[in-house]
């Protein structure tokens, strides 16, 4: 690699070195650091909500079953859906992105590493704190979507529901934290010659990502802030009884819960849209067309909030709105998949674990789409809604489409990240295993749906003809089990024995392949300078630019040649190299709001002890800021003379 | 302290963006934009909740307790607020030390007797029998004015912060960003009052 090569004895090792052992973590600002916190810390979350899963397909295994209560049962499923989304999903794409969006597109760090610190933080501290919920009363067990009103006291005793409001505000706080860092960084910190249309589509998904984030995430804050205030301080939002209104609750959470969907999904889907041409050997087919629809479904995603609740009855006028938009949405996710087929058509395909996880993530979201389009219409919805039918529907795009996009993410860019390739051949079985057990578990359930099992119930009699769905279910979700272990294994082994990964293993597109594999503490020696979507092969094969021409429309391709023609103009010197500095600043922020948080909760229960822990919290904070608000100006790069 | 950046000469400081924007001052105006979504959310429950308050047997009548003249001489404070903010900031880009210190902590003290103005206002409703709990009215008036009030608390701790900064590193050249990053959030929060003081206490 050219630019691998240039790095060589140009660059003085900068000063501000990485701390050792424990405390280089817990003082890092690195992005890339960061983004394998998140990977491991939700990994590690989510196994925790695989077995919570698992518990509950025990459960369901045979008719008449004992093995869980009825309130654990409901705790169960409330933390399975609130972790595998707010604990799992999400900080995987996250980390992923952390990782890789600075690399994508030539830059050094996040625009705010030190916020990029806090979100780690917040993150981790906030799904902990949903954790402790199950030593002091019982966890949550009013869904993940915590209808109103069965989240009032009187029908929700337990703290759970209140760690569930601040476990969930503080990872809320922290996602909206990664998203302005996403969004500042995508817009602001590409490589000269990086135009938006330029960006791999990873980098684009990301930044529409943060976007939905920033705009859905504050909605449902305020709705569990009005919750919290019911619950303690004698509101009334959501208490029918007295006024208040239930079916408020659910255009909250729903306005928030949609969009979240695609802040699932659109990371999963600028994956593949890096996988796909990688391995097809051929660039991606409508790049426009691929970025701009993800922007049509990030805008869409607001206006369907209400196909959620079409049970409720909000009237036919409503119902057909939502309706339409719902159906609307199905129009740019479609043409995406088309443009994923053609880019693969006539392409040289190299079927690593990486692709097959990719064109599984097409065929299982593609079962699920349909699926989702059936169910936005709302006569068939009222049939199927709250049935296991919408269970089924929702693994396919989430586990079938988000988790197998995710897997294809991370045997891609495992050896980026860790100098050490992941085992092939492994991964095949897993990929295999994974897919006839992920049917397994979730096909039967289209079927126990339409006869009729409904969703969240702890048990059910033999009579009722479920047996045999529910059993093919319960094995399938024990193989699947099997998979994720063997991914497990694959990664403990491989992470110390396996071959050492070149810089460039997949002979890749994007800059992140320029650097050595793990990239160095400051990523790029040289700020790279960008010609086309496709940098790396523009370098390694510059007669093919020629051939193909730069699959950019004539004013895209001026505006590019004007960027680089004054570009070009610069001197190549050798820059100086900044990178922020180690601080325990984010943690102690981190420390303070948690514990402000814990405050909050027993407020309006143990009013004195409690506000003295919201003060010790809000002391704790403050430290930590004024040791930010230092660090940052010893950091900043006005200091250096 | 990078060893190598101190050969980093003045003008190549690494200031120089995609968009041409700050990255700070980007990135307060996505918070912005994130925050608007969360006093519209507060506003459209209080609004939702108004006419259901109106035709309960527990019926809080805004107009009975809300004192338009007292939020009409905190609104005004909060407007004269603004403009010292941007006094200051205009005196913070001409290095005017001096002015400078006096419109920020004018705008500090603006802040604070709104603040002041609220407690007070909010006490006198207390005895009047206006509570969280007394009605829906009580409940979407509270709480969307509290979290108002947080916002303005917030918004006077960030101007200290910025002042003590200042204070500090007088010399710093990020000192104008960071007033006028202060100053952008600070005119969000007086712009979200001028919709309450308009569609809460007016209409």
């Amino acid at each position: 690699m050219a630019i691998a090569e240039r790095t060589a004895g140009t660059v003085s090792p900068p000063s501000v070195s990485v701390r050792p052992g424990w405390a280089g973590w817990l003082s890092t600002t690195d992005h890339k650091r960061i983004g394998i916190m998140y990977l491991v810390s939700a990994f590690v979350f989510f196994l925790i909500g695989g077995i919570e899963a698992l518990l509950m397909r025990i459960q369901l295994g045979v008719p008449d079953n004992t093995f869980l209560t009825p309130d654990v049962y409901n705790q169960m499923f409330t933390m399975h859906g609130t972790t595998m989304i707010f604990l799992g999903l999400m900080p995987l794409n996250v980390g992923l992105g952390n990782y890789m969006v600075p690399l994508m597109i030539g830059a050094r760090d996040m625009a705010f590493p030190r916020l990029n610190a806090l979100s780690i933080w917040l993150f981790i501290f906030g799904g902990l704190m949903l954790y402790v919920s199950f030593f002091v009363g019982g966890a949550p067990n009013v869904g993940w979507f915590a209808y109103a009103p069965l989240t009032q006291k009187q029908f929700a005793p337990t703290a759970g529901v209140d760690y569930w409001i601040i476990g969930i505000g503080l990872t809320g706080v922290a996602s909206i934290a990664g998203a302005l860092n996403f969004i500042v960084t995508i817009l602001n910190m590409r490589a000269p010659g990086m135009t938006l249309n330029r960006m791999p589509l990873f980098v684009w998904m990301q930044l529409i990502v943060a976007f939905i984030l920033i705009f859905a995430f504050p909605v449902l804050t305020v709705g569990t802030i009005q919750l919290l205030f019911d619950r303690h301080f004698g509101t009334r939002f959501f208490l029918p009884n007295l006024g208040g209104d239930a079916v408020l609750w659910q255009h909250l959470f729903w306005f928030f819960g949609h969009p979240e969907v695609y802040i699932l999904i659109l990371p999963t889907m600028g994956i593949i849209s890096e996988v796909l041409p990688t391995f097809s050997r051929k660039p991606i087919f409508g790049y426009a067309f691929v970025a701009y629809s993800g922007v049509a479904i990030g805008f869409l995603g607001f206006l369907v909030w209400a196909h959620h609740m079409f049970a409720v009855g909000l009237g036919p006028l409503a119902n057909a709105f939502f309706g339409a938009a719902s159906f609307l949405i199905a129009v740019p996710t479609g043409v995406k998949i088309f443009n994923w087929l053609a880019t693969m058509w006539q392409g040289s395909l190299h079927l690593t674990t990486s692709m097959l996880y990719a064109i599984g993530f097409i065929s299982m979201f593609v079962i699920g789409g349909i699926s989702g389009i059936t169910l936005a219409s709302p006569p068939i919805n009222v049939q199927q809604t709250d049935s296991y039918y919408v269970v089924a529907h929702m693994h396919y795009v989430l586990f079938g489409g988000a988790i197998q996009g995710i897997f294809a993410g991370i045997f891609y860019w495992f050896p980026k990240m860790t100098g050490r390739m992941l085992n092939e051949r492994l991964g095949k079985w897993q990929f295999w295993l994974m897919l006839v057990s992920f049917n397994l578990t979730f096909f039967p359930m289209h079927l126990s749906g339409n006869e009729g099992m409904p969703r969240r119930i702890y048990t059910y009699e033999s009579e009722m003809g479920w047996n045999l769905w529910n059993l093919l279910s319960t094995i399938g979700s024990l193989l699947l089990a099997v998979a994720f272990l063997l991914f497990l294994w694959n990664v403990l082994t491989s992470i110390r024995r396996g071959s050492i990964a070149p810089a460039d293993p997949w002979d890749g597109a994007t800059l992140e392949w320029s650097v050595s594999s793990p990239p160095p503490v400051y990523n790029f020696a040289v700020t790279p300078r960008v010609r086309s979507r496709r940098p790396l092969w523009d370098e390694k094969y510059p007669h093919l630019h020629e051939v193909n021409g730069s699959h950019e429309t004539p004013a895209a391709r001026l505006r590019g040649l004007l960027y680089d023609g004054a570009e070009g103009e610069m001197p190549m010197a050798m820059e100086p190299i900044h990178l922020p500095s180690p601080t325990y600043a984010p943690l102690i922020v981190s420390v303070g709001i948690m514990i402000l948080g814990f405050g909050i909760i027993y407020l309006g229960d143990f009013g004195v002890i409690a506000a003295s822990a919201m003060l010790v919290g809000l002391l704790i904070m403050a430290t930590g800021i004024l040791s930010w608000v230092r660090i940052s100006h010893v950091d900043s790069p006005y200091q250096a003379h | 302290m990078s060893e190598s950046s101190m050969t980093r000469p003045q003008a190549a400081v690494a200031h120089h963006t995609s968009l041409g924007v700050d990255n700070r001052k980007l990135g307060v105006w996505a918070f912005i934009g994130s925050e608007t979504l969360f006093f519209a959310t507060l506003i459209t429950t209080y609004f939702v909740f108004a006419p259901v308050n109106r035709a309960r047997p527990d019926f809080q009548d805004p107009r009975q307790f809300l004192d338009i003249e007292l939020t009409t001489v905190l609104a005004s404070i909060l407007l004269a607020s603004s403009l010292t903010m941007v006094l200051a900031l205009s005196a913070s880009k001409r290095g005017d030390r001096r002015w400078f210190t006096t419109w920020l902590l004018a705008t500090v003290g603006l802040g604070l007797a709104f603040i002041g103005g609220q407690v007070y206002e909010f006490n006198h409703l207390y005895h009047e029998g206006l509570t969280l709990s007394s009605s829906l009215f009580g409940t979407t008036f509270f709480v969307l004015t509290g979290f108002h009030g947080t916002h303005v608390a917030i918004g006077v701790i960030w101007l200290l912060s910025v002042f003590f900064k200042v204070r500090a590193y007088p010399d710093s050249p990020e000192n104008a960003m960071d007033v006028e990053i202060a100053g952008l959030y600070w005119h969000f929060v007086d712009l979200v009052w001028v919709a309450i003081f308009v569609l809460v206490y007016l209409i």
